[in-house]
């Protein structure tokens, strides 16, 4: 479904992407490990179009994306097709970013409203639905800056989710969270797994991508290092690196 | 020498005065609904991607906010009347001179509001699908919007205080009535000290008008 080729990023001097390729298929939760500045958030900031690409193609269901190639090289693609593109994938961050002025409600019907000229009321329907999904039926009508950090991820979570994505990428989700607020995270997250939702997941919680992850990717210095089932990389990890990183994280 | 605030003397002064108020008035919120739009686009301006829209708004803010207004209502006024380009009747010259000036400070002020909005909000905008456009007015404005009242409100009053220079270009609103009646009846401190009074008590009314859209805005 996503098909990375050869992606470099640099911000001025800083090579942060050195050649990235990875393949996620339809279905596939795809969980990316690795050291802090590594190359993980940018990656993903990459496949959304947040940040533009200097090498490399990024194509999401066969077409290529973003970033196109011409004879000058490759050039940013029509302001469009790249919120087509934004549309069908979620994006949940790391810091949350929920929208301060709209209640959590219309945090979620933003979107289906805003940029699917939804009508109002099946918007609202639809996120309801949602945010009892994410077991936040009893907050539709509160702020934000009234919610816990693992309330206002689990907005964030159905406000990604009510453009109904073709794949959700995951900004560590639970990094700026208190501990005892992360698993009712996750447990949100693995739902939707098993619900067949295709996804990449960049996370520091072993546990979380040992059960859920079908594949597990290490990032290292702005390249993969390994990739391979959780049993491969956590149990039996080949590279040194890998072994460094996992031991330095326990 | 005649006898200091004189009742008789107010009540032949203050009629006029308050025409001349009423002009005042009608200037301050010409030059601050003009102003305001000019200071929104000219903020758009500033910040877009377009580099010949940023060059234009740059110029824009530079030059009205380098430039004393007094000096710019003279070349509004009595420059472009000079070389014949242009005839401005004296309350159109007032109001797009006030209104330039105003936009031009609006602008930052806008500017500033918006980018005081953490650039995450805009990400999270554009990773729904919305455009740029969408963004800007459904996530930033009205998040901004509480940034920019309060400089904004100020900017306001400074606004209706400088309607008094446009009585250099024969406005006659109400610090010209004042100096009008002045060379009529040579009674300086009461005429000025009432205009004073008219003046403080326009600004009073604005501060807290102000006050109540702060308050309005401040849902959360
Ligand atoms: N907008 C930016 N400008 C300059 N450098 C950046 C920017 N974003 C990220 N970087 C740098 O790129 C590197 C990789 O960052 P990031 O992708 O956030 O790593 P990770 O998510 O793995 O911690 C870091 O060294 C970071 O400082
Ligand atoms: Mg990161």
């Amino acid at each position: 479904m996503i098909q990375l080729k050869g992606i470099h990023k640099r911000f001025d001097h800083l090579e942060v992407l050195k050649g990235v390729d990875l393949e996620i298929q339809e279905g596939e939760v795809v969980v990316i490990i690795g050291p802090s500045g590594s190359g993980k958030s940018t990656l993903l900031r990459c496949i959304n179009c947040l940040e533009k690409i200097e090498a490399g193609e990024i194509r999401f269901n066969g077409q290529i994306v973003g970033m196109i190639p011409t004879e000058k090289g490759l050039v940013e693609d029509r302001k469009e097709k790249i919120a087509k593109l934004r549309s069908s994938l979620g994006m949940v961050f790391q810091n949350f970013n929920l929208f301060p002025h709209l209640s959590a409600l219309e945090n979620v019907m933003e979107g289906p409203v805003t940029v699917k000229k939804m009508k109002r009321a099946e918007a609202e329907a639809l996120s309801r639905n949602l945010l009892h999904k994410v077991g936040l039926a009893d907050k539709v009508d509160v702020y934000p800056n009234q919610l816990s950090g693992g309330q206002k991820q689990r907005v964030a979570i159905a406000r990604a989710l009510a453009m109904q994505p073709k794949a959700m990428l995951f900004d560590e989700p639970t990094s700026a969270l208190d501990p005892e607020l992360v698993g009712g995270v996750l447990a949100v997250i693995k739902e939707l797994a098993e619900e067949g939702m295709t996804m990449i997941v960049v996370t520091h919680e072993m546990g979380f991508a040992r059960e859920v992850a079908d594949r597990v990717v290490l990032m290292d210095e702005g390249q993969i290092v390994e990739i391979g089932t959780p049993e491969e990389i956590f149990s039996f990890p080949k590279h040194q690196r890998t072994i460094d990183f996992l031991q330095s994280i326990l | 020498m005649p006898t200091f605030w004189d009742i008789e003397f107010l009540r032949i002064i203050f009629p006029l005065l308050l025409q001349g108020a009423w002009i005042t008035i009608q200037l301050t919120v010409m030059a601050i609904v003009l102003g305001t739009l000019i200071g929104l686009f000219v903020a758009l301006a500033k910040l877009s991607p377009i580099w010949p829209l940023r060059v234009f708004g740059n110029l824009y803010t530079w030059v009205l906010r380098g430039v004393p207004l007094l000096v710019q209502l003279y070349v509004l006024y009595y420059g472009l009347a000079q070389i014949g380009l242009l005839e401005l009747d004296a309350f159109t010259a007032a109001v797009v001179g006030l209104s330039a000036c105003a936009g031009a400070y609006i602008a930052e002020i806008i500017r500033a509001g918006i980018q005081s909005i953490d650039r995450g909000q805009k990400e999270a905008a554009l990773s729904l699908g919305m455009t740029t456009a969408d963004a800007m007015r459904r996530i930033i404005l009205p998040q901004a919007i509480r940034n920019i009242l309060p400089p904004l409100g100020n900017e306001f009053i400074t606004s209706l205080k400088d309607t008094s220079l446009v009585s250099v270009i024969t406005m006659i609103e109400l610090m010209r009535t004042g100096i009008l009646l002045d060379v009529t009846y040579f009674r300086s401190m009461e005429i000025y000290l009432s205009v004073a009074a008219i003046y403080l008590l326009l600004t009073t009314i604005f501060v807290y008008g102000i006050d109540y859209l702060e308050r309005r805005f401040k849902i959360i």
